[in-house]
């Protein structure tokens, strides 16, 4: 099958694809690369079809994903050659290859410049078509005046003046300063007129750029596009070749409603009129047929004929007619169809006020939003948050509250702030309000961010009715099992501030809310402590008279924090205990907060970022702009469009009464707003540090600490830096490692499996009562290759058999062919190449599934690809090791740390763990018994082979806690290095909690004091090194 | 712009044909082929045709081993995209008669030809097959 004889092609794809993986593709076309850059070089001894040959190869090449960084010229080269085959290559492998900065496409333009204004037609429209696809700044100055003339020469055949009018465009798209098309209009208007289906098609988006750029210039045009349409919508002089299942160029009709949307109005009674009657006859006329594709054509043109009505926003009969239609189509079994009934339900929210009608759908649209498609999900998401308003606010807030707890990750965020920002805007009351937020924190805690609970609590403080309610609700959560952080951390203010209102209730004694808030304290990070502190000493505040248990037992608290780590913990304490001891005096110190001053909400503004960010200037969104509609994401002036009272709305809450002594005491209305506390402070402590700190972090942490400077920049830092390795696993937590809720229960824990593999190349990766999935693992450099072992244990065959690898960033990985059934008790093998890019710690997974009788069962499993398969230990002498060490100075590339929490073991057993992950100890190196040593090679096609070097000192003393020395030439590698070896030290292991086994979580830095210094083992040895 | 780019892939991933229509490196194109592979291909039949990514969709189609992928704008006409894709597919079957993932791996630089006479900077120059295939037969007619 040899092509245009060019046989050595054929033969190079055949081989590539006989290659049984990765790395042999890889070779043979190392191999094919050197081959053409050596024939390349002797260029005179070629031939033009050995030429061509090459230069098509090097675009299979590239295809495949390799980087061909020689032979450009040659291409460009081609584009010179006298006969078409040769050119024609040339042309259009030139604009595959290159971007359009490219330097030799410059010394292309001359000869480029001759096919256009040659004789020769086929010459002309391959010039015509790499300058559309890639001509830039100098082909637009050269060409322009050309092209142009090409497009309304008369004695061009249609083939070169389609090809004309698109290249024009990419030149004036590109370079509008340059390219001229004053007078353009009349010429465009001439244009219309052709015949030709294939020159109108193309005219057509020429037209469209021109228009959305200036529409005041080609009115003319208007009534040419209205009299297309109607010639393709009667089929009238359309030739069969453009008819598709019997519909006239679906795509010319198409573009051309298009063109009109970027007109505002139809001025002209007739051509209006006419233009109607074909708009008219589109949507009553199409009906649903068998043939997929009729099907499909018919739709592409009614929908886009629905675009048009809504925009020209007609007579209010058609647009009813259009929703309609809509309503039908998102109730339709064929998920395209439901798709787009739902994207342009949303479309036409933008365009008019239509909100009525279209919550007669509302129904619908929720079932919608549990679609088993994820591009449907998101539609439906989008419509319910466009149609809310106050009248549907609380259902449609409700079932997006109720989808959370299904909806999978990856909408989880969106769909939190979604919620939090309807609740926000449209809330008939704010008790319902700070309901949805607390139901929004307990359901997916992980994905509110702190600006949705920093706001609740800004309503909560500015609205004194509220307080009692929102206390008595923090109260209840507080109750169940197992709450979020981040409910702790509103619970805990929202109690330290308003408890006191609840004291007659029961169950809420200061006491009580005491130590039923005191009860979370061990399994919350730093930040939400520091908060913890503050509500203990708002509680003690307002025990008055004081209760000597519970003063002594919060007492106890502050003295322990006394010496935390952490430094904004540590002034906490240090400072409560102080003022605390002063009795009554605390009452005036530890006023309750006062009220915040009045701002936009940061989430409204943080969707509105979004919406910016995704804007594009599209015939809809140009047209959403003008009309500035209900579903603007502006707080001001809901009220007339939704017809109530703006009194409702939170955005607009006023401040009742800002005390005047507050207005006095602060000048700057975004600083933390001071507590009239720091003139009568005992000035015992650091003198007061001023924090203008205008961001919410600072307003909700930063006042409490009476005198400390607010949670933020170095402080907040210190807490994030030292969780740095939770946050990092905490994350891995939400890839999906989770078994799904399947019919069978797998064999076996699947995360110890899992770790066990990590440290060694074989055995069972997941078993269950149907399959067993078994791994061999070979490692050589950057490369490796597993062998997944999938083996049937049953009598019947197993069948929707599935293996889907997803890999992170960092490998490459190529799973063989794996069949669709397994017979019964067999096991068949599929081989996995894997390559290492760069360094990381990230998992890849392999997505694994197959049916049982009707249930399918479905699985997500880590691969034990890790960082440490791609370590290949190596004994260093002293004389190799301590220059390195010293060559190696200072961070990024030599990165120090003191690991707390580590899992304590002897010394020996230590030693074989990191031998086990292949960093090889050697022994003898330092001098202190109590340190190791460890060297390894890392690969990666990155770094290539890099030597790693790093040195743990411990403690006898404290076994728990260590320093952490680790240092190669890629600061990547070191700090991935690092972390992975924290991982396996501090790794405990803990029973998986359904639904996700977690993976092992360091613990968090328990209150330890700072390592002594002083007799610091490692300090000698750094002396001495 | 309208179409940023054409793929097709087989069943297991592998590129058979890349058209872009907006320069992307190397690097981007391997991991924007590699996402969107893995976004498409786990689907199923019974989910739509349309697949959201970044800021743009990715209209694709099924035919045996090989998946037509084409990136578009997100206000593009979705439906008159993915018939494009079918009008593309049987102006190949035309020319190789029931085209398979062979033809295209064999033949690639005829389906850049088909290509190029049918998408120019991402817009749709022309539909009419016998159009579109004439230059390729003249080239068969002078070899």
């Amino acid at each position: 099958m040899a092509l245009s004889g060019m046989r050595g092609l054929s033969v190079f794809i055949s081989d590539i694809r006989n290659c049984p993986n990765k790395e042999q593709e890889r070779l043979r076309v190392d191999k094919e690369l050197g081959n053409i850059r050596t024939r390349f070089k002797n260029e005179k001894g070629l031939s033009p079809y050995e030429k061509k040959k090459y230069v098509w190869k090097m675009l299979y090449i590239y295809m495949l994903g390799y980087d061909v960084d020689f032979g450009h010229m040659e291409a460009v080269s081609l584009i010179s050659a006298p006969k078409y085959p040769e050119k024609q290559v040339g042309y259009i492998v030139t604009s595959c290859l290159l971007n359009e900065n490219h330097d030799f496409l410059r010394l292309a333009i001359n000869t480029v410049r001759n096919d256009i204004i040659g004789r020769n037609e086929t010459f002309q429209c391959l010039a015509l078509t790499m300058v559309g696809n890639i001509g830039g700044r100098e082909f637009a100055e050269s060409l322009a005046p050309d092209v142009q003339k090409l497009i309304i020469s008369s004695s061009c055949r249609p083939l070169v003046r389609k090809k004309a009018a698109l290249c024009l465009l990419r030149l004036y798209r590109k370079n509008p300063d340059v390219v001229n098309v004053d007078g353009w209009a009349d010429r465009m208007a001439q244009l219309l007129d052709e015949r030709d289906l294939g020159v109108l098609t193309s005219s057509m988006s020429l037209l469209v750029a021109l228009v959305s750029n200036n529409h005041e210039a080609y009115w003319s045009c208007l009534p040419k596009c209205v009299k297309i349409l109607e010639r393709l919508a009667r089929n009238q002089d359309v030739p069969q070749e453009y008819t598709y299942y019997g519909i006239p160029s679906p795509w010319l009709q198409v573009k051309t409603m298009r063109a009109l949307q970027y007109f505002p109005t139809v001025e002209d009674p007739n051509t209006r009129r006419s233009l109607f009657e074909v708009l008219q006859r589109i949507l009553m006329g199409t009906d649903v047929v068998k043939n997929v594709n009729k099907n499909n054509a018919s739709h592409a043109v009614l929908f886009e004929a629905l675009a048009l009505v809504m925009h020209l926003d007609a007579e209010k009969e058609m647009m009813s007619q259009c929703i309609a239609l809509l309503g039908k189509f998102i109730a339709v079994r064929e998920p395209n169809i439901r798709y787009l009934g739902l994207e342009n339900m949303t479309r036409m929210l933008m365009v008019t006020d239509v909100h009525d009608i279209i919550k007669r759908h509302q129904a619908q649209i929720i079932t919608s939003l549990k679609d088993p498609d994820i591009s449907i999900r998101r539609r439906a998401l989008d419509l319910l948050y466009g149609m809310c308003d106050v009248s549907n606010a609380k259902d449609i807030v409700e079932e997006l509250l109720q989808y959370l707890s299904t909806a999978d990750f990856a909408m989880r965020e969106e769909l939190s702030l979604k919620a939090a920002i309807l609740a926000e805007k449209f809330a008939p009351d704010l008790s319902w309000y700070v309901d949805v937020i607390l139901q929004l924190i307990d359901k997916a805690g992980d994905f509110v961010s702190d600006d949705i609970w920093f706001r609740v609590v800004q309503f909560v403080t500015n609205n004194e009715d509220l307080q009692p309610y929102a206390a008595a609700k923090a109260r209840e959560y507080l109750d169940k099992p197992a709450i979020h952080e981040t409910m702790v951390k509103v619970s805990a203010y929202l109690l330290g501030e308003y408890s006191h209102l609840l004291a007659r209730r029961p169950g809420c004694s200061p006491k009580e809310i005491f130590s039923i808030i005191h009860e979370k304290l061990p399994t919350v990070s730093m930040s939400t402590v520091a908060i913890l502190l503050s509500t203990y000493a708002k509680i003690l505040m307002h025990t008055q008279p004081a209760d000597p248990e519970l003063q002594n037992q919060i007492w106890a608290i502050f003295n322990k924090y006394e010496s935390c780590i952490e430094v904004e913990i540590q002034q906490r304490a240090v400072e409560y205990f102080a003022l605390s001891r002063k009795g009554a005096a605390l009452m005036d110190i530890l006023a309750e907060m006062p009220k915040f001053p009045e701002r936009q909400s940061s989430l409204i503004k943080k969707a509105e970022d979004v919406e910016v960010d995704t804007a594009e200037q599209s015939a809809i969104k140009l047209r959403a702009q003008q009309q500035q509609t209900s579903t603007a994401l502006v707080v001001a002036d809901q009220s007339s469009a939704n017809g109530t009272s703006p009194v409702n709305q939170l955005g607009l809450v006023k401040v009742p009464s800002m005390s005047s002594s507050v207005d006095h005491n602060s000048t700057d209305p975004g600083m933390a707003q001071p507590n009239g506390t720091l003139t009568k402070v005992d000035p015992q402590p650091q003198p007061p540090s001023p924090s203008p700190s205008p961001d919410l972090l600072g307003d909700l942490l930063g006042p409490l600490a009476i005198e400390g400077p607010p949670v933020d920049g170095e402080s907040e830092q210190n807490v994030v830096s030292g969780l740095e390795g939770v946050a990092a696993v905490d994350a891995a937590a939400i890839v999906p490692v989770t078994v799904q809720t399947n019919a069978v229960e797998p064999i076996g824990n699947i995360a110890e499996r899992f770790h066990a593999l990590c440290l060694k190349d074989s055995g069972v990766l997941y078993e269950d009562p149907y399959v067993q999935i078994g791994i061999k693992a070979e490692w050589r450099g950057h490369h490796g290759r597993l062998v997944l072992f999938l083996g049937n244990k049953n009598t019947s065959p197993l069948v929707s058999v599935q293996a889907l690898i997803l890999p992170p960033s960092h490998l490459k990985m190529e799973l063989s062919l794996v069949p669709e059934t397994i017979p019964p008790r067999a096991q068949v093998q599929c081989p996995l190449e894997v390559m290492n890019l760069r360094p990381s710690r990230d998992v890849a997974v392999l997505d694994f599934s197959y049916k049982f009788n009707t249930n399918m069962v479905n699985v997500k499993l880590r691969l034990p690809a890790v960082l440490n398969k791609f370590l290949q230990p190596i004994t260093v002498s002293a004389e190799e090791f301590f220059p390195q060490w010293r060559s190696l100075s200072g961070p990024p590339l030599k990165l120090q740390e003191v690991v707390r929490g580590v899992r304590p073991m002897p010394l020996l057993e230590m030693a074989n763990l990191f031998n086990s992950c292949h960093l090889m100890v050697c022994p003898g190196l330092d001098p202190n018994p109590n340190n190791l040593v460890a060297s390894t090679t890392f690969y990666s096609e990155s770094t290539r082979a890099m030597l790693c070097l790093s040195r743990i000192e411990t403690d006898p003393a404290d076994r728990t806690q260590l320093r952490m020395t680790v240092a190669s030439g890629d600061p990547t590698l070191t700090f991935e290095l690092k972390e992975f070896i924290k991982e396996q030290l501090v790794s405990i292991p803990i029973a998986p909690r359904p639904p996700a086994p977690v993976p092992p979580t360091p613990s968090v830095a328990q209150p330890v004091p700072p390592a002594a210094p002083s007799n610091d083992p490692g300090a000698m040895l750094a002396g001495l090194l | 712009m309208g179409i940023r780019f054409i793929l097709m892939v087989n069943k297991q991933g592998q590129t058979r044909l890349a058209q872009y229509y907006e320069w992307l490196t190397l690097e981007e194109r391997r991991a924007l082929e590699g996402e969107i592979v893995r976004k498409c291909l786990a689907r199923t039949e019974q989910q739509c045709s349309f697949v959201e990514h970044r800021n743009y969709k990715i209209v694709y189609r099924r035919y045996a081993s090989l998946f037509f992928l084409v990136g578009v704008d997100n206000d593009e006409n979705e439906l008159a995209i993915l018939e494009f894709i079918h009008l593309l597919v049987e102006t190949m079957d035309r020319h190789f008669g029931n085209v398979c993932e062979l033809d295209i791996m064999f033949h690639l630089e005829k389906a850049h030809f088909m290509l190029e006479e049918m998408v120019m900077n991402g817009c749709i120059v022309e539909t009419s097959k016998s159009n579109i295939l004439s230059p390729i037969q003249l080239m068969e007619k002078m070899s």
